[in-house]
């Protein structure tokens, strides 16, 4: 039997075939780590003892979970990534004002291309599989022993294919299309898994692809990834000042499972509390008035997000018992959002815009939830407490999806209001 | 080792284990002092050094944080026997070392407040309040060398210096 993409690019660093199971021991071209990580991942560097870094440059630290600081405790623990990375010559620290949500901004940089391995201590890692190469979430202590040696241990994934056809239909993107899968094979669905996406991709634009891949975590999944096409190309051309390497997976790859999915039937889903398996298509919400909207993250917070969210608010007014807190991902995509005028028709809606951070979406700043209240968000976890108090409630969808919900106050259709 | 169990459901994520807005710290103390409280706030008060938790599906999904599984040792939490685990948390627990068993049937039958035995050579789980007694799977060589070195950080010391 042939190999699956994720298997070919780990055949490729290990330097022989590897099959499923197998534990190897390989190179890794890019170590990742954040605010909340990096901390416990430098403590523990320290203790291995090794004079310096294994490579300058394959080493990304983005403060990004509680920055601008929100506190003096994350002032000190951001000063501890900050200090490590000027004592040690991290080339990519990226500080505030330059700085992205860290999966956001690691492609947008070009520092992870198509055919790398890499591993970040954050569980959203695995998005980069959008542009074709091997990326996974890790822990504190992977990170340090990485930083230190330049390789990383796993177990050889078996993969879950999902063939793709038909094309997006008018305000469904590639959030639903990951939220529909969730719903389909549950939040373990993929455990220890790959979920290799391919067929017909050529109507999920890149952003899509990133947003897909961001939730592969969300299925339990090891791994996300594409195939790799023109419009990948276009992507990381211009990005890359490095050679890559393109990979495909065998004609006769062995899938443990295979679905067929027909993008076109695909409606703008919504996530219930709190997994974000429990789903429904949007004609089956019902009446669910919202106190917060959130759009952004590591998810949704891309320039095609912000387009999105633009057509939709575009001359009008959110619903005056709602908070619309938009944050687009990276300085890059900030500054996009200005020159097109974007930033300003928010502001006139009645949203907040912030600074990229991923404060809101995992309860840590910037847009808290109180007892009882609700937020329709385009963040990637419904979990109890995820945005706040225990007895706050997290829904999930689309950016078309949350900005129609600002305005009409209850979770509303794109349809409603456009 | 031998404890009693504190046993939970399915899908126990990080954010619950030890949820984001303590996540300021890295000191396993203090993080200690929230662990489980977003869906046990009893947890800290009633946990003993040695207790074992016991869990459903899909143990630690979520977040990557590293910060989870240190809680739970900190806390006095001897072993995780889950049906099964999120797999960043199971290399976290490993690379940590913290002792974790997947064992789908044990983690059915012990009920909460069972004294329960673990013998990690063997994998042998005894529920010693039902007199019953159950097969965990074996870890693969390669992870054994881990948890004899005493977690990732040695194994990898023993091969850089």
């Amino acid at each position: 039997m042939g190999l699956t993409l994720t298997q070919k690019i780990l055949s490729d660093k290990a330097g022989y075939e590897v099959k499923p199971g197998d534990l190897i021991e390989i190179d890794v071209d890019m170590v990742l780590g954040n605010d909340v990580t990096s901390p416990v991942a430098i403590k523990e560097f320290l203790k291995i003892g090794v004079k310096n870094v294994f490579d300058r440059e394959k080493i990304a630290l983005v403060p990004d979970h509680f920055v601008p600081n929100k506190d003096i405790k994350s002032a000190e623990q951001v000063n501890i990534v900050r200090k490590f990375a000027r004592e040690y010559g991290i080339v990519n620290f990226f500080e505030v004002g330059k700085m992205g949500i860290e999966h956001a901004l690691l492609p947008e940089k070009g520092l992870v291309l198509p055919g790398d391995v890499v591993i970040g201590a954050d569980s959203h890692t695995c998005t980069y599989g959008a542009i074709t190469c091997f990326s996974t979430g890790i822990g504190s202590t992977d990170m340090a022993c990485a930083m230190a040696t330049g390789k990383a241990w796993f177990k050889v994934p078996e993969a879950i294919r999902f063939n793709l056809k038909g094309k997006l239909n008018k305000w469904v993107s590639g959030k639903d299309v990951i939220l529909y899968i969730i719903g389909m094979i549950g939040v373990d669905g993929a455990l220890y898994k790959s979920m290799e996406f391919t067929g017909d991709i050529s109507s999920l634009s890149i952003d899509d692809r990133f947003t897909i891949a961001n939730m592969a975590i969300e299925a339990g999944a090891k791994n996300g990834i594409f195939d790799y096409d023109e419009i990948t190309e276009t992507y990381v051309k211009g990005r890359a000042n490095r050679k890559y390497k393109v990979f495909k997976a065998d004609e006769d790859a062995d899938y443990v499972e295979s679905y067929d999915i027909d993008l076109s039937k695909i409606k703008p889903q919504v996530a219930f509390p709190h997994l974000p398996e429990n789903t429904k298509p949007i004609d089956e919400v019902g009446n669910i008035k919202v106190d917060q909207v959130v759009i952004g993250s590591c998810t949704n917070g891309r320039i095609t997000d912000m387009e999105v969210t633009y057509e939709v608010l575009k001359g009008k007014k959110i619903h005056p018992d709602v908070r619309l807190i938009i944050f687009p991902a990276t300085q890059d995509i900030y500054l996009e959002c200005v020159k097109r005028g974007y930033i300003e028709e928010f502001i006139k809606a009645g949203a907040a815009v912030s600074t990229p951070t991923c404060g809101p979406c995992l309860g840590g700043h910037m847009g808290i939830l109180a007892k009882g209240e609700r937020a329709i968000s385009t963040t990637n976890r419904n979990f109890v407490g995820r945005m706040g108090h225990t007895e706050s409630e997290v829904y999930l969808a689309s950016p078309a999806v949350a900005a129609a919900s600002a305005i009409k106050g209850y979770i509303a259709s794109p349809e409603e209001v456009v | 080792m031998e404890g009693k169990a504190i046993k939970y459901g399915d899908n126990v994520d990080t954010d619950v284990i030890i949820p984001a807005r303590f996540l300021n710290t890295s000191d396993p103390k203090e993080l200690a002092l929230h662990c489980m409280e977003d869906i046990d706030k009893d947890f800290k008060d009633k946990v003993k050094p040695g207790d074992i938790m016991i869990a459903g599906y899909n143990f630690g999904c979520g977040s990557s944080r590293e910060h989870a599984p240190i809680a739970i040792k900190e806390s006095g939490i001897s072993c995780v026997i889950a049906k099964s685990f999120a797999r960043i948390f199971y290399r976290n627990a490993i690379n940590i070392g913290l002792p974790i068993l997947e064992c789908p049937d044990a983690a059915s039958a012990i009920e909460d407040g069972d004294i329960v035995s673990v013998d990690l050579e063997t994998g042998i789980i005894r529920d010693i309040t039902k007199g019953i007694e159950f097969k965990s799977q074996p870890f693969p060589e390669f992870i054994k060398k881990i948890i004899e070195c005493g977690g990732l950080i040695n194994y990898v010391k023993e091969k850089v210096v």
